[in-house]
């Protein structure tokens, strides 16, 4: 196979911003520098170069759930989004609670090829919150981060025993933080909007009493904790204080809480229904600023796809989730202020470093490996279309600034401005 | 005018002018033959996915006035309950032929998407506890026939506002009409938020009773077991019921309304609900000459081949 040259983007290496070219051989970076030729070429100019993103929260639904998403859709939807790795929550048909099932997601990830796919193991058997899973087994096969999302880990004491568990070995937790008590029969943000809807609200407080709760048994086990699509601005500050005291935690926030708030659901148009839901605008900009400032470690996608019948319901009947891989970088960028340093950070660096997952998330560097996402920060479009199996996007009609032009993984072109490879 | 779905947004004129229609309907009602031909040929569906007596009975009757077709959908024993779709429902019924949908559902917003689906008219009969617009209408009617106009009443709104769609669309209209509205209920009934409201709250009725020129009493929810936000109905009785005493020191021309149904001796007393100042049956009444008017807007503007 012939070289691939990335020719005259903004690339970011560990000395900084460069101007220049890319020559990828073999997987590898063989070769960073301007003016290099002999090779297939794609056009950089003007758009950051940077390791290709990494999704620490993604639904593929393989297995069980086949007509919403599998392992190779969604390895195509997060191929044309930018990523090269994606951690595919445990919330399948069975459940990624025992070594064979979690070693199959990554052998069909291996076998599609676009992305390398990670499953996330579940907390307790068949995410049933009354027993630990088989967390010996997921260990054993590779898996480094721990989750019963769709669900909270309600009871405190099984989580301090998974937390005790993982935490002599360095696995990570990450929590689904919803208070069950709280938000049950709610449909939305309690709020202004649901008032005026006359919908029962979920308050800000399910979230944030299930964060005050985990951070206290964090400081109890010293388990690494992840707490994903945080969406308060209590929570924010409560992941503060937590790092501050030096507590090993991670925060993830989700694109949509980035994009949109709770007046989006005046509409009652489920495709901007999920869990936790948007809340206002106060919380919004928390978010954004958190995710500026660092506090906030990462964007997780929390692609959630349904299919069209699913949603096709009055609000309260349909599924909780949104698809998100396609857009998060673009998002990311016209929502919050990051340079090109930060984006590549929260978008690919950080989230690899919490997965604990080799390869990627790594800065351009000579005899690296070619896991590279080339992103157009001044394109001005629109999105109408989508590769996964479903079509629950909610920005669909929304102007985005930047995107993702071309993702390389080991090597090889997977997607070029947001069509996948065949 | 497309479809019927809510208040929001509607202006006093845009209200004013739908009653200035009702109030010829109403003339219609009275007259030996109570009916007129404006819709004949057309059919609206009345699609009721959640029960209710009344509403439906007034929806068909105000089309039948019109010399419209009905046709009318009921839950229980039906598609649904075979697993149809709430989207293939309503595809089924349009194909069969249909000018007008009216939507009662459970479910906020499922008049919308309906109106998403099809590019009929569709007709909020009530969704969630969001919405029930022509309830709006025919309250203020009856305020309006009793005391001229809206314009600088006081109405006072008492009971469950928090899972009522009639409060909000009452609220809404009211308030766009130039009446002042307080809301009154213990706190687990008001709005968790009542930033969108244009009212006051009130939770001590014994302190605002005397101010109201109408006083209009919601009813109390008792099915709703599950969401049980208050210990006992006596309690509710003590605090908000609309007894004879409470309605002693009501002003001497205040009017009592209430949506139906009724809970005699929890939200109303029995002998309130008989006055002759309680206008319940007129806005029973009124209900089918706002529904004339809301279906004569929507569908007799078209030419009537």
């Amino acid at each position: 196979m012939s070289d691939l040259i990335l020719v005259g983007g903004i690339v970011l290496t560990a000395r900084g911003l460069e101007e220049t070219d890319l020559r990828i051989r073999d997987g590898l970076i063989v070769e960073i520098g301007p003016g290099l030729e002999g090779g297939a070429t794609i056009d950089c100019s003007g758009a950051w170069v940077g390791p290709g993103l990494v999704d620490l929260h993604a639904h593929f639904r393989e297995p069980g759930q086949e007509w919403k998403e599998d392992i190779e859709s969604g390895s195509r939807t997060a191929a044309a989004g930018g990523y090269t790795a994606v951690f595919a929550m445990p919330n399948t048909d069975p459940a990624t609670d025992s070594g064979h099932v979690a070693r199959f997601v990554a052998n069909r990830g291996a076998e599609v090829g676009l992305v390398e796919v990670r499953p996330v193991g579940a907390i307790t058997k068949r995410r049933a919150g009354k027993e630990l899973a088989h967390l010996d087994e997921l260990w054993a096969v590779g898996v480094r981060v721990f989750s019963d999302d769709g669900d909270v880990v309600a009871d405190a004491g099984l989580l301090r025993q998974a937390m005790d568990y993982l935490a002599a070995r360095g696995g990570v937790i990450s929590q689904h933080a919803v208070d069950v008590g709280l938000s049950s029969g709610g449909f939305m943000h309690e709020g202004s909007v649901s008032s005026l809807l006359g919908m029962q609200g979920i308050p800000s407080a399910a979230d944030d009493v299930i964060l005050v709760r985990d951070l206290r048994l964090v400081e109890m086990t010293g388990a690494r904790y992840h707490v994903q699509h945080l969406s308060t601005a209590t929570g924010v500050r409560l992941i503060a204080a937590a790092k501050a005291k030096g507590l090993p935690v991670t925060a993830e926030v989700t694109p949509h809480h980035l994009a949109f708030d709770h007046t989006a659901v005046e509409t009652t148009d489920p495709a901007f229904k999920m869990m936790p839901p948007l809340r206002s605008e106060e919380d919004r900009d928390a978010l954004r600023r958190g995710l500026e400032d660092g506090t906030v470690d990462i964007v997780g996608t929390d692609h959630a796809p349904h299919a069209a019948h699913e949603k096709e319901v009055p609000w309260e009947h349909a599924p909780n989730g949104v698809l998100g891989l396609e857009w998060a970088a673009a998002v990311v960028n016209t929502f919050t202020d990051l340079d090109q340093a930060a984006f590549y950070d929260r978008l690919s660096a950080a989230p690899a470093r919490i997965g604990q997952i080799d390869g990627q998330g790594m800065l351009p560097a000579e005899g690296g490996p070619a896991n590279l996402a080339v992103f157009n920060p001044a394109v001005e479009w629109t999105p109408s279309a989508t590769v996964s199996k479903s079509e629950n996007s909610p920005y669909f009609d929304l102007p985005l600034r930047g995107r993702v032009t071309a993702t390389i993984y080991r090597g090889r072109v997977t997607a070029r401005d947001g069509v996948p490879a065949d | 005018m497309n479809h019927f779905l809510t208040i929001e947004g509607l202006t006093a004129d845009d209200l004013n002018g739908l009653l200035d229609d009702a109030d010829e309907f109403v003339e219609v009602l009275h007259r030996p033959i109570p009916k007129v031909p404006a819709l004949r040929g057309k059919t609206v569906a009345t699609m009721f996915f959640e029960p209710s007596t009344r509403t439906k009975m007034s929806f068909e009757k105000a089309a039948k006035a019109l010399s419209a077709d009905t046709m009318s959908f009921s839950p229980g024993p039906s598609s649904l309950s075979k697993g149809e779709s709430l989207k293939d429902t309503v595809l089924t019924v349009k194909a069969m032929g249909t000018d007008a949908m009216v939507v009662r559902h459970k479910a906020t917003g499922a008049p919308w998407r309906i109106a998403e689906w099809i590019e009929q008219p569709v007709l909020n009969g009530g969704d969630g506890a969001h919405q029930h617009p022509t309830q709006a209408l025919l309250d203020a009617l009856t305020i309006r026939q009793h005391f001229g106009t809206l314009e600088g009443l006081n109405i006072g709104i008492v009971g469950d506002i928090r899972h009522s769609r009639v409060a909000r669309s009452d609220i809404q209209a009211f308030s766009t009409l130039g009446a002042d509205v307080t809301m009154v209920a213990p706190r687990t009934l008001l709005p968790v938020d009542t930033e969108g409201f244009a009212a006051v709250a009130s939770e001590n009725l014994d302190e605002v009773l005397g101010d109201f020129d109408v006083v209009y009493v919601l009813r109390v929810q008792a099915e709703r077991g599950g969401a049980s936000v208050f210990p006992s109905l006596s309690e509710y009785t003590d605090r908000y019921g609309i007894t004879k005493e409470r309605f002693a020191r009501f002003k001497d021309e205040a009017i009592v309304l209430h949506p139906g149904p009724m809970n005699r001796g929890v939200e109303i007393e029995g002998a309130v609900a008989d006055d002759p100042r309680a206008l319940i049956l007129d806005q029973v009444f009124n209900g089918v000459a706002v529904r004339m008017a809301v279906l004569f807007r929507l569908l007799g503007g078209e030419s009537n081949e």
